[in-house]
């Protein structure tokens, strides 16, 4: 049984006129087993959530907590971060020229399990999970990320999930860009790797679309940089008609 | 001085010549030697007595043979470090495929140097028809200079690697100009991980109509290293094919590469294939990178011409993917810049060359063993 919790969290990025606070004041407890949902409107700072929980140098935590099991994440660096069970599955994943997928997926599981695994068994379920998320053998050969489509770097994405195993999972809008097709292989991919780690799950979305494939427990409405109301997954079904519009008001009136 | 006195023009309109008093020591700031600190390697400038031959165990189609000026391959100096080597050279390494014949295995040479300055002339003449792998291994444990000639003849192909790895201590100057014969196939990669300043000329120009030249370069330069590659391709011939692609990672304070790529299409060089490229990837601020790319065209007459040249920052994007995925930055930096070089060095044709290039540079960057290891089995 792992929790993330997150405690009144409050950041800024860093740009060049300065720091700009996004997070203003984020709490959130996220425990194995539950799959909670955040969404929110455009720019309202929910991606900006994932990449402070990833510990993305981009960002500056001001305030506020994120602990693992009762470790503090905020003293670690990216990668121990990983290895300690957090992953971000991310929107834009990042094209690494000369790096075969194959590499770069057992180097990370070598650094996330502490041990290389064995060939042999690697191999088997290298292939297996690929399988799973209908992907050609020949990915594995190709460079990470570069020239692959929208859909095939959601798969990729996945396919990492499914290989390190992470305890806390947290999906930055896995869901743009892909067709329904690519949406459905991808949510499966998802719904086998919850159910067989137990794994939690942070989703952030800006649709509900994805919800039909990943039901989630918890819904959070994410405005101006905090959750403004927290419910079950009734909630989405109130975005899904209402959209944003009447939580946005409320977060500029308090 | 009449005009019948003057020093002949080569083709690429330099002085060729072997007489040194031809050619003025560089002061620094002529066009080709504006970015080298020619201070630092003055010495290669005039003769020395104490200098010795580089030399080379004789093997399979390799021997050393008495230098003689007149039978020293199609090529004369271009420039005083390469006419000193010349007229300091007494023994050459001769490499010689004859006609129509196939050797499957690489033939390597290693360059050996037995004083604290050595010249070298190494003669490779590929007969027509044949095909080669020649493997130069640079000895980086002296002073060096001298000039690689190639000849590839008619319908030849020649696959080349010249390799300088080792000591980061050494001056190592030379020339490497290549002859390609008419419908022959050259590729030439030229590996430099080693050495204090370096400064290589890979040069080709054509004998006959459809030749077909690829050049590649990957460097590797840290700790106040200068290192310096000008490539010239000359396309005097018709319908011939020129690929440059060089690649460069350099790192630290004082840490300087030079990449100048020169390329001319003579007017008539009809229905010429020519691109080239360079790029760089800076890894931190102390670090400058050089990259001057030239097309000039004489004819318009061409199927294809381009360039192009980029030098970029380390992208820290890359890093954060690696990291979150749970691997330590300095790992992370070695798959980067490892990763930076596998397209360069996936045209390299021998497998087993390209392997060993590839370790060497992992070895450079501190790669652990490990990770090296895990690496090939996940190949």
């Amino acid at each position: 049984m792992s929790t993330l919790a997150i405690r009144d969290l409050h950041a800024s990025v860093i740009t060049d006129a300065g720091p700009r606070e996004i997070l203003r004041g984020v709490t959130l407890s996220v425990d194995s087993g539950s799959t909670h949902a955040v969404m929110g409107p455009n720019g309202s700072g929910k991606s900006t959530l994932a990449y402070v929980i990833a510990g993305h140098p981009k960002y500056q935590v001001t305030s506020g907590s994120i602990e693992l099991d009762g470790q503090d994440v905020l003293t670690m660096s990216v990668d121990e971060r990983a290895r300690a069970g957090l992953f971000l599955a991310m929107q834009y994943p990042v094209e690494i020229p000369g790096v075969s997928v194959s590499n770069f997926l057992r180097t990370s599981a070598t650094a996330v399990r502490g041990e290389a695994p064995k060939l042999r068994t690697w191999l088997k379920e290298m292939k297996d999970a690929m399988a799973e998320l209908q992907m050609d053998p020949v990915f594995a050969e190709r460079n990470v990320n570069e020239g692959f489509s929208g859909g095939e770097k959601k798969r990729h994405e996945i396919l990492q999930l499914s290989l390190l195993k992470p305890k806390i999972a947290i999906l930055d809008e896995t869901d743009s860009g892909l067709d329904v097709d690519a949406l459905r292989v991808v949510s499966e991919g998802f719904n086998a790797f919850r159910e067989e780690t137990g794994a939690g799950t942070l989703l952030i979305t800006h649709y509900t679309r994805i919800l039909r494939y990943i039901t989630p427990d918890y819904v959070h409405v994410f405005v101006d940089g905090r959750i403004v109301e927290s419910g079950g997954p009734e909630l989405a079904a109130v975005l899904e008609s209402e959209g944003y519009e009447r939580f946005i008001g409320a977060a500029t009136a308090s | 001085m009449t005009v019948l006195d003057a020093p002949p023009l080569d083709n690429a309109r330099r002085i060729s010549s072997a007489r040194p008093e031809d050619f003025v020591v560089p002061h620094g700031r002529e066009e080709e030697w504006r970015f080298t600190p020619v201070a630092k390697i003055a010495h290669l400038f005039e003769v020395d007595a104490q200098s010795g031959d580089l030399t080379v165990d004789p093997g399979s189609h390799v021997s050393v043979v008495d230098f003689r000026s007149d039978d020293a391959g199609h090529w004369l100096p271009t420039d005083r470090p390469s006419v000193i080597a010349w007229s300091s050279v007494h023994r050459s390494v001769r490499v010689e495929v004859p006609a129509d014949t196939v050797v499957a295995e690489p033939i390597v040479v290693r360059l050996r140097a037995d004083r604290a300055r050595a010249h070298g002339h190494v003669d490779i003449r590929i007969g027509r028809g044949a095909r080669a792998t020649v493997v130069v291994v640079h000895d980086a444990s002296a002073d060096t200079s001298g000039a690689i000639v190639t000849d590839v003849g008619d319908g030849a192909n020649l696959s080349m690697l010249s390799i300088l790895e080792g000591s980061v201590e050494h001056v190592h100057l030379w020339q490497w100009p290549t002859r390609v014969g008419r419908d022959a196939t050259f590729t030439g990669s030229a590996i430099t991980i080693g050495g204090r300043v370096v400064r290589i000329l890979p040069s080709v120009s054509y004998a006959g109509p459809g030749g077909s030249a690829t050049m590649l370069g990957a460097f590797l330069a840290d700790s106040g290293q200068f290192v310096e590659h000008r490539t010239l391709v000359e396309h005097v011939a018709p319908h011939c094919s020129s690929h440059v692609a060089y690649k460069g990672a350099l790192s630290g304070a004082g840490t300087h590469t030079v990449w100048v790529g020169d390329v001319v299409v003579r007017r008539e060089a009809v229905g010429t294939d020519t691109y080239e490229m360079n790029r760089n990837l800076v890894l931190d601020d102390g670090a400058r990178a050089d990259s001057v790319p030239n097309l000039e065209l004489e004819t318009g007459d061409v199927a294809s011409a381009g360039h192009a040249s980029a030098t970029g920052r380390f992208d820290d994007q890359q890093l954060f993917y690696l990291q979150a995925r749970g691997i330590p930055e300095r790992i992370a930096r070695q798959l980067v810049v490892r990763g930076f070089f596998v397209d360069v060095l996936a045209r390299i044709d021998s497998v087993e060359w390209r392997e060993i290039v590839l370790q060497r540079i992992a070895q450079r960057l501190g790669m652990d063993a490990d990770l090296e290891r895990h690496l090939e089995a996940a190949e």
